[in-house]
C-alpha cells in the first residue's frame, strides 16, 4: 500500500521513543566522564618505558639507551642522550642508561615500531589516553621520569602480551646462565687440560699443540 | 456567550485593564502592542522550547539520552539539560559576525532580518483563542499566503548576497522547493476556503463549531476531503518549512549549509528562529483550518479555556513535525519535484472534487446509509485515481540489490 513503509518508519522510531523511557537497556550512550568502558586488551596509545621494580625505576630500567627506537622511529619523536656512566641492568652486569629519554606525543603516531624493533622489551605501548593539555608544548613532550611505568603496571594494561614477554626474558636469562655455566666449564677443562700438558712436558719430550680456538663444550 | 469562564475571557480582561490604566495618547494602541509584545514573547520562548524538545526527542527516538549536560547557571545540577537553550543562546551571540570580503553587505544583512519579518507577520492571523485575534482580516489566509511567500525571498536574498556557490545552490533549491510545495498547500486550502465560503480564519474556526450525534466535534479533518486535505497539507507544511525528509535547501552532506553557509553568530540565530517561527505558523495554520481551531475536542471540555486546546493542537502538530524528521531519510531532488507536481498537485486537484461531491450530497447524511455512501463517494473520488497513478508511479520500483556490497 502506498505510504505503508512511512508509517511502518514512524512505528520503529514511536517505539524507540517509548522504549528509551522504559528500558535503560535501550540507551547505549555511555556518558563518558561519569562512565567508563572496559578499553580493549590490544588497545595502543603512546610508548612507555618499563622498568622491573616500581619504587626503584631508575635503577630496574630496562632501556640501555642503545638508540634503536630513536633511528627507527618514522616521524622522529623520540630523542635519547646515552649516560656517561654505566649501572648495573636486571642480571648484574653495567649497562648504559639513558640520561635524556623524551618522546613528543604531538608528533608520535602510535606506530609501535619503537616497541617492534626494541631488544630489551625495555619500550612497550600505553594506554592513557586522557593526555589533553593546554600546553602544547611542554604538556605533550614526556620526559623520562613520566613515561617510566613499572611492569606490574604492563601486566595490568596487556596482561597477555606482558606474560608472553616475561616467560621470554626468564627463558633468555636462564640459557644466559646455562652459556655461562658450560663456558665456566670448559674454561675449567681448558685449564686443568693445559696444567696437565705442563706437567707431561717438564717430564717428557714436548706434545704436539692442541689444534687452537678450540670450541667451547655447547 | 454568558456562561464563559474568567479564564476564557482573561485576555479580554487583561487588555481592557491596560486600556484602563495608560494615558490617552497610549491606550488606543495598546491593543496592538499587546498583540506585538504577545507574539514575541510566547512565539521566541516557544522557539527556545522547541530547540530543547526537537533535540531531547530527536534523541529518544534514537535511542539517545539527548543533550542533559547543562547545568543551572552558577550551580553544579543538572535538571536534564533543560538550561541547554540558555547555554546555546549564550554561545551564539558571544560568536564572531563574519561577512564575506566579496558579499553584498547589505542583503546579506537584510536577508535574516526579513526573514524573521515575514516569519512574524504570519502569527497577525492566526485565531489563537475564542477572544485572542490579533487581527481580524476578511482575507486573512490569502494575507497568510503572501507573507509566507515573501519568506522564499528572504531565503534567495541570503544565497544570492553571500556570493557562495553553496549558498547560492542551496538557495536555488530552496526556491524551487518552496515554488513547488506552494500549490499543492494552497490546493489543500481550498476546499476549506471553498465550504467555509470565507477567507477569514475567524469565519473557519466558526464553520467547524457544533458537534455531530452531540459528542463528535465538526472538524473539517473528520471528514473525507479534510482528511486527504490535512495529509496533503503535512506533506506540503515539511517542505515548506525546509524539514528533514525535505530539508535539500540545507543538505549538510551536499552543499555544507546551502544558504546559511555564510552566516555566523547572531544572523545564523535569526535563521534558525525563522525556520521555526515559519514551522510554528504553518502548524497554527494547519490547527486552524482542519483541526478546529481553538474548540475543545469533547462538548465536556469547553470549560478548559480555548487557547489551551489550541496550545495542546500546536504542540501535537509540531511532535509530528519532529517524529517525522527523527524517521525519513532525505529526498533526491528529482524525487522532491516528482512527488509535488505529479502526486501532491493531481491528490490537491481530486480532494477539490471530492469536497464538491460532500457539499453537493449533504442531503444524504438523514440516514445511516446515506451517510456511509457519502463517505464512500467522497473517499472513491480521491483514493482510486491516487492509487492508480501511485502504482503507474512506482511501477518500476523494486528493492535494491547491492551487487558490490
Amino acid at each position: 500500500m502506498l505510504g505503508s513503509g512511512i508509517i511502518n518508519g514512524l512505528a520503529v522510531t514511536a517505539k524507540n521513543l517509548v522504549g528509551s523511557f522504559n528500558d535503560p537497556k535501550r540507551l547505549v550512550t555511555t556518558e563518558y566522564p561519569e562512565q567508563r568502558t572496559q578499553i580493549p586488551e590490544a588497545f595502543r596509545n603512546f610508548p612507555f618505558l618499563v622498568c622491573d621494580d616500581g619504587d626503584k625505576s631508575l635503577e630496574t630500567l630496562r632501556c640501555v639507551a642503545c638508540q634503536i627506537c630513536e633511528k627507527e622511529c618514522p616521524p622522529q619523536c623520540i630523542y635519547i642522550e646515552k649516560s656517561k656512566d654505566k649501572k648495573p641492568d636486571a642480571t648484574g652486569k653495567p649497562q648504559f642508561y639513558p640520561a635524556v629519554f623524551d618522546i613528543d606525543t604531538s608528533v608520535c603516531m602510535s606506530c609501535q615500531i619503537c616497541v617492534e624493533v626494541c631488544p630489551f622489551e625495555a619500550i612497550k605501548m600505553d594506554q592513557e589516553f586522557e593526555i589533553a593539555t593546554g600546553d602544547r608544548f611542554g604538556g605533550l613532550l614526556f620526559d623520562r621520569d613520566r613515561l617510566t611505568r613499572s611492569n606490574a603496571y604492563y601486566h595490568c594494561i596487556h596482561p597477555t602480551e606482558a606474560a608472553a614477554v616475561d616467560a621470554r626474558l626468564a627463558a633468555d636469562r636462564k640459557a644466559a646462565e646455562e652459556k655461562a655455566k658450560a663456558a665456566a666449564a670448559a674454561a675449567a677443562a681448558k685449564a686443568a687440560a693445559a696444567a696437565k700438558a705442563k706437567a707431561e712436558a717438564t717430564a717428557a719430550p714436548p706434545a704436539p699443540k692442541p689444534p687452537e680456538g678450540s670450541p667451547p663444550a655447547p | 456567550m454568558i456562561d464563559e469562564s474568567v479564564l476564557e475571557r482573561l485576555p479580554l480582561i487583561a487588555g481592557e485593564f491596560l486600556r484602563e490604566a495608560l494615558p490617552y495618547p497610549w491606550n488606543w494602541i495598546v491593543r496592538s502592542l499587546l498583540v506585538i509584545v504577545g507574539i514575541l514573547a510566547v512565539f521566541g520562548g516557544l522557539f527556545a522550547a522547541l530547540t530543547l524538545a526537537e533535540r531531547k526527542l530527536l534523541g529518544r527516538f534514537q535511542n539517545r539520552p539527548g543533550p542533559n549536560r547543562t547545568t543551572i547557571p552558577f550551580t553544579r545540577i543538572r535538571l536534564f539539560g533543560l538550561f541547554q537553550p540558555i547555554a546555546d543562546a549564550l554561545k551564539i551571540l558571544t560568536k564572531e559576525d563574519i561577512v564575506p570580503r566579496s558579499a553584498d553587505r547589505l542583503l546579506h544583512f537584510l536577508a535574516p532580518v526579513s526573514l524573521v519579518a515575514f516569519a512574524l507577520i504570519t502569527f497577525a492571523v492566526i485565531p489563537f483563542g475564542r477572544h485572542i485575534v490579533p487581527v481580524e482580516l476578511d482575507a486573512a489566509v490569502l494575507y497568510f499566503f503572501a507573507a509566507g511567500t515573501a519568506s522564499e525571498l528572504a531565503v534567495f536574498m541570503a544565497g544570492w548576497a553571500s556570493r557562495n556557490k553553496y549558498s547560492l545552490l542551496g538557495a536555488m533549491r530552496a526556491l524551487a522547493q518552496l515554488i513547488s510545495y506552494e500549490l499543492p498547500l494552497l490546493l489543500s486550502f481550498v476546499p476549506v476556503i471553498m465550504l467555509a465560503g470565507t477567507l477569514s480564519t475567524t469565519g473557519i474556526v466558526d464553520a467547524q463549531d457544533g458537534w455531530v450525534a452531540g459528542f463528535i466535534p465538526k472538524w473539517h479533518v473528520l471528514t473525507p476531503w479534510g482528511l486527504v486535505g490535512f495529509v496533503v497539507f503535512l506533506i506540503a507544511a515539511f517542505a515548506e518549512s525546509n524539514r528533514a525528509p525535505f530539508d535539500l535547501p540545507e543538505a549538510e552532506s551536499e552543499i555544507i549549509a546551502g544558504h546559511l553557509t555564510e552566516y555566523s553568530g547572531f544572523k545564523y540565530a535569526l535563521f534558525f528562529m525563522a525556520e521555526y517561527l515559519g514551522m510554528c505558523a504553518l502548524s497554527a495554520m494547519g490547527v486552524t483550518l482542519f483541526l478546529g481551531g481553538w474548540r475543545a475536542p469533547l462538548p465536556l471540555l469547553e470549560i478548559i479555556p480555548s487557547y489551551a486546546w489550541f496550545a495542546v493542537k500546536l504542540l501535537s502538530v509540531l511532535f509530528l513535525f519532529i517524529w517525522v524528521r527523527a524517521t525519513l531519510p532525505r529526498l533526491r531532488m528529482d524525487q522532491l519535484m516528482r512527488l509535488a507536481w505529479k502526486f501532491l498537485v493531481p491528490a490537491g486537484l481530486l480532494n477539490l472534487l471530492a469536497a464538491a461531491s460532500w457539499q453537493l450530497t449533504a442531503g444524504w447524511s438523514a440516514t445511516a446509509l446515506g451517510l456511509g455512501a457519502r463517505w464512500a463517494l467522497a473517499f472513491a473520488i480521491v483514493v482510486i485515481p491516487l492509487h492508480l497513478l501511485a502504482r503507474t508511479m512506482t511501477r518500476h520500483h523494486q528493492p535494491r540489490v547491492y551487487r558490490y556490497a
